[in-house]
């Protein structure tokens, strides 16, 4: 989902807003199994339209959709799905000084700060591209996800058995494919996400369902809390 | 207004609050190397997390489901050929979908 940021750097606007429009249309397509794996989780077409308005966050929303297909504490599933949306928080620490929004405008693009507009707006050269990949990428994006979502949401109610179609793979393959690139990136991710596997699975009898993914966080700190794992992300000793 | 109603609106207003906290709160938030680890690995702990137990966990026990690992190993060896998204998605259900027509699963 961050493939944007693979590419070489490109500064010009007018290319940056056309490459994160090309990007929102292709990524947003994936509504469509985010509001068929919402409706086959119990949740109705409105609840699924209104997360994808309002939430506007994939991962989050997965989350929340299989916590309330696993039929435990939503307490848990808010938890996680929200603890999940906290890496857009910091997309935002990291976008703040590119897109210099107040007032209105800042309550706006707060919307649009997604792994993939913070893609498009991080790989570009100059500001006025990133603040141009960024809008870009949120306009089409934001339509494609929404249009999807109610596409997919209606579609689901239409299906027969949603595990004969598959369906109950989509959340999972999907979680998996957002966590992928985070793999590559070295031995302390592909450490820290087999402690969050072992962890989560390992509270599930135990627990509610919702809880053990929120417990899984906790290898995150201990990862760390550990001295001399690498920095991640910057690349800078710690 | 029931508690499905009250978890999705809960969890649109978690996630928008947290994407304004991120462009509002002063940069030296994330100053110490430790807080900036911690807050870059906790997407990766959550996401291996609920691929796990959306994978293994029913309800609170955890079973093998061979249609489901199988789907799950297509969108691997999609996501190892750099397949998009919507392909690793389109792999993963329809090689379980598969099966599953078989009797598989």
């Amino acid at each position: 989902m961050t493939d944007a940021a693979d590419g070489p750097p490109v500064s010009s606007p007018a290319r940056a807003a056309r490459d994160g429009v090309v990007l929102g249309l292709v990524v947003g397509t994936s509504g469509l199994a985010f509001g068929a794996a919402a409706v086959t989780s119990g949740l109705t077409v409105a609840q699924a339209c209104v997360l994808s308005l309002l939430a506007y966050t994939g991962a989050s929303q997965f989350a929340l959709a299989g916590a309330v297909a696993g039929g435990g504490s939503l307490i848990a599933g808010v938890a996680g799905a929200v603890l999940l949306g906290s890496r857009n928080g910091l997309y935002g620490l990291r976008l703040a000084g590119l897109l210099r929004a107040r007032g209105l405008p800042r309550i706006l693009a707060a919307h649009g700060i997604t792994d993939e507009s913070t893609a498009v707006a991080l790989a570009q050269l100059t500001p006025a591209a990133a603040r141009a990949g960024f809008r870009g990428t949120f306009a089409s994006l934001y339509l494609t996800w929404n249009l999807a979502t109610l596409a997919g949401a209606l579609g689901a109610g239409r299906l027969g058995s949603p595990a004969s179609f598959g369906l109950d793979v989509v959340g999972p393959a999907a979680f998996l494919a957002l966590l992928w690139p985070r793999l590559r990136e070295g031995r302390t991710e592909r450490g820290v996400a087999l402690a969050g596997m072992v962890i989560a699975l390992g509270a599930t009898p135990f627990c509610p369902p919702g809880l053990p993914v929120v417990l899984a966080a906790t290898a995150a700190l201990g990862a760390a809390l550990m001295p001399g794992t690498p920095d991640t992300g910057g690349g800078q000793p710690a | 207004m029931t508690g499905l109603w009250m978890a999705v609106l809960a969890t649109a207003v978690g996630c928008y609050a947290l994407k304004l906290a991120g462009l509002t709160v002063p940069q030296r938030v994330l100053a110490s190397p430790r807080a900036r680890r911690f807050a870059g690995l906790v997407p990766v702990a959550l996401l291996a997390g609920l691929t796990a137990v959306e994978a293994l966990g029913h309800a609170q026990s955890l079973s093998v489901d061979p249609a489901r690992l199988a789907g799950l190993g297509a969108a691997i060896i999609a996501l190892a050929l750099r397949a998009p998204f919507l392909v690793v998605i389109l792999a993963a259900a329809g090689t379980a979908a598969a099966l599953r027509a078989l009797g598989i699963g």
